[in-house]
């Protein structure tokens, strides 16, 4: 925290910076995040597009301080209204969880507590933040208008059921309404909808537009699912083996991708707007933790890699109002076939 | 769940008929004329002929059988041997003790194990926790009569802080509670290790899981996670498991009643056994028998009743 000013000043709610995080995994450090850096401003959805494994999930989990026990935080800052949520003690951490920044899981089926009824688990949450709204009656009203809002018929009759009584949409929906029941500021959607159909998924999206629009609830919305982000983001970031390699608004990553990994999944995807489209499959394979090159990750995927991308961690750089991690665009990185070196300015943090 | 039921009960009740029918035939498995190894060689003919009709093995077999299992029902054991007092009579004065001594066991394997699992749990992978890994399997692998012993030495013969051996009287509840002390501890050791350590376990379990991770995720207090949810979570299949526990631990009282001369049905078993008399045998087994099969009917539909999946289960076949 060198420069106040600009922090305070600052008009992103969530501001991530150089984030780093490690597995320890049979004495072995594994880098599930580098450098990965983010800002959304109040009232956006981010996208967070990449394949299986790149580390979306523990990208969410790292900013809620809900790492695994062998997961750790080894680097960087994620400022939350300006305040770094690494270094807030326990207390402080919980009593932002929910009511700021909230969060629902990608596995709707085992989230949800088996023994408990919906209705207590929800009671819980409201609890846990304000002893006052223990009023019974009044946190009942919110619950059930809660899970009428996200679609669940007859709510007030489904209190007492258990999460096995219910289907695998509508649990992801509790989910939703779980995680909304306190109105966070910020709230993380990890995979929201690969679980369920095309009807429930578009109920589902416009619950979380709608509730942009009403509250400017920022919304990260974590996704395979290219047609989706074109829907409802408004700007997209790419992860590829742990790091952002690109971000931008949604409508100039279709238009105008610039990460050569961008490039091949959009290249792939016949219709952007067609719902399910997959993140496609490239040609080569992600490296894994345990073999991530000096160099850039893409490297041995990329029709234009160079000795000095095998070699060198490409800079995060902003070209024309887009962030790329790639030494195409990077006038100082000494690649033969420079794009818009330009246009090219350096990214803010400097390679370690 | 009616199906389950009773298929479960009807189980039950074949079950206990075919102890009660192994039961009357057990004079014939033992080598040698049962009469007349009871009496002794002194015994005349005559006298030996109205003890073996008295008894009814001068009947055919099947009506021995037919005898003892209708007798059992009515409640009517035949007689001790020697004594000639009623073999229920016998029962009734024993049972208490046992009953006693294992419940006793069994609320100090909940209160004692169920406290070291959640500490060992709240602090996982500490000294403490490895320490605890250690004696709790120390304790699983100690056979209650070794226990016993060991308890014996220390505290009634080294330190002499607790008696030996006895009951002391029922009308003195703080005297039978000191002699109860030794036993039921030696009883219930081995259940404090198992206890501790599957509280533990199944506490790691829920703790572990996705939806502790939801609910942390929305700012629920670790206590109240650790309390409310993972205890009650570990509390079902420890209660359960106990439940199930107490016919294993009436069984392991007969060892530890013999070592602590204490009165109860354990004693009288062996008793009985050593002096070939068949009635009182018959009649103990008996009794043991059934509480083993009780204790188990109750602890399955316990267990069914507490988790609402396997009820749901059930209905879901049922149906
Ligand atoms: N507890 C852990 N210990 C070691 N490695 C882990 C752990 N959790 C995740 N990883 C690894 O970290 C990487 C990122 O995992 P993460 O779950 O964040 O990916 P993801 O992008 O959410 O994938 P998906 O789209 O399949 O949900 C993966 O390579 C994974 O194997
Ligand atoms: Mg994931």
């Amino acid at each position: 925290m060198t420069d106040d000013g600009r922090i305070k000043n600052d008009p992103y709610l969530l501001e991530v910076d150089g984030l780093d995080v490690t597995y320890h995994s049979q004495g072995r450090a594994l880098a599930a995040l580098q450098d990965v850096t983010i800002t959304a401003r109040p009232g956006e959805i981010i996208g967070i597009v990449g394949e299986s494994g790149c580390g979306k999930s523990t990208l969410s989990a790292a900013l809620l301080g809900l790492l695994p026990p062998n997961g750790e935080v080894t680097g960087g800052r994620a400022l939350y209204q300006g305040r770094d949520l690494f270094t807030l003690g326990p207390e402080e951490r919980r009593r932002l969880r929910g009511t700021e920044i909230s969060m629902v899981f990608q596995d709707p089926l085992t989230s949800l507590n088996p023994t408990l009824t919906i209705g207590s688990q929800m009671l819980d949450v409201l609890r846990a933040h304000s002893p006052a709204r223990a009023d019974r009656a009044e946190a009942r009203r919110r619950i059930v208008e809660m899970l009428e809002r996200v679609g669940i018929p007859d709510p007030a009759a489904r209190l007492r059921s258990y999460p096995h009584e219910f289907s695998g949409g509508q649990r992801q929906r509790i989910m939703i309404a779980m995680a909304l029941l306190l109105e966070p500021a910020l709230l993380i959607a990890d995979e929201v909808t690969s679980a369920l159909d095309v009807t429930l998924e578009a109920q589902i999206l416009q619950l979380l537009c709608d509730l942009r629009d009403e509250r400017g609830t920022t919304i990260l919305f974590i996704t395979h699912d290219l047609g989706v982000v074109a829907q409802i983001c408004d700007r997209v970031v790419v992860m590829y083996a742990g790091r952002t390699v690109e971000e931008a608004e949604v409508t100039e990553l279709f238009d105008r991708p610039l990460h050569p990994y961008t490039e091949a999944l959009l290249a792939s995807v016949p219709s952007r707007r067609r719902r399910g489209s997959e993140l496609p499959t490239i040609p080569g394979r992600v490296p894994s933790l345990a073999e991530l090159p000096e160099g850039c990750a893409f490297a041995n995927r990329c029709a234009h890699a160079e000795p000095c991308c095998g070699e060198q961690r490409p800079r995060y750089v902003e070209v024309t109002g887009q962030r790329v991690r790639c030494h195409l665009y990077d006038p100082e990185s000494g690649h033969a076939n420079l794009r818009q070196p330009s246009a090219a300015t350096t990214g803010r943090k400097e390679q370690p | 769940m009616a199906t389950y039921l009773l298929k479960r009960l009807g189980m039950t009740v074949i079950v206990v008929l075919a102890v009660m029918t192994f039961l009357s035939l057990l004079v014939h498995l033992v080598p040698g004329d049962p009469v007349e190894i009871v009496l002794g060689p002194q015994a005349t003919p005559a006298q030996v002929e109205v003890v073996r009709a008295e008894m009814g093995l001068d009947n055919p077999i099947p009506i021995q059988v037919w005898d003892f299992v209708v007798g059992a029902l009515q409640g009517d054991l035949g007689l001790d041997f020697l004594s000639r007092t009623p073999v229920t009579q016998l029962i009734a004065q024993a049972i208490p003790h046992t009953v006693v001594l294992a419940i006793t066991a069994l609320a100090l394997a909940a209160l004692v194990g169920i406290p070291l699992g959640v500490y060992a749990a709240r602090r996982q992978n500490s000294l403490a926790d490895r320490a605890m890994a250690l004696l709790s399997i120390g304790f699983i692998t100690m056979p209650s009569y070794i226990a016993a012993l060991l308890l014996l030495i220390v505290f009634a013969v080294q330190l002499d802080v607790l008696p030996a051996v006895g009951t002391g009287s029922f009308a003195n509840p703080l005297d039978y509670a000191i002699h109860l002390v030794l036993p039921a501890s030696a009883l219930a050791i081995t259940w404090i290790g198992y206890v501790a350590r599957l509280v533990r376990t199944s506490m790691l379990s829920v703790l572990g899981s996705n939806y502790v991770r939801t609910s942390r995720a929305f700012g629920v207090r670790d206590r109240i996670i650790f309390y409310k949810w993972a205890l009650k979570n570990a509390i079902i299949p420890t209660l359960a498991v106990l439940s199930s526990g107490l016919a294993d631990l009436l069984g392991g009282a007969v060892l530890v009643e013999i070592i602590f001369s204490r009165p109860g049905l354990g004693r009288l078993t062996v008793e009985a056994i050593s002096e070939r008399n068949f009635p009182v045998v018959q009649g103990a087994v008996l009794v043991i028998a059934l509480f083993y099969v009780l204790t188990n009917l109750l602890a399955d539909l316990s267990y069914r009743l507490v988790d609402p999946r396997i009820r749901v289960e059930e209905s879901a076949v049922g149906a």
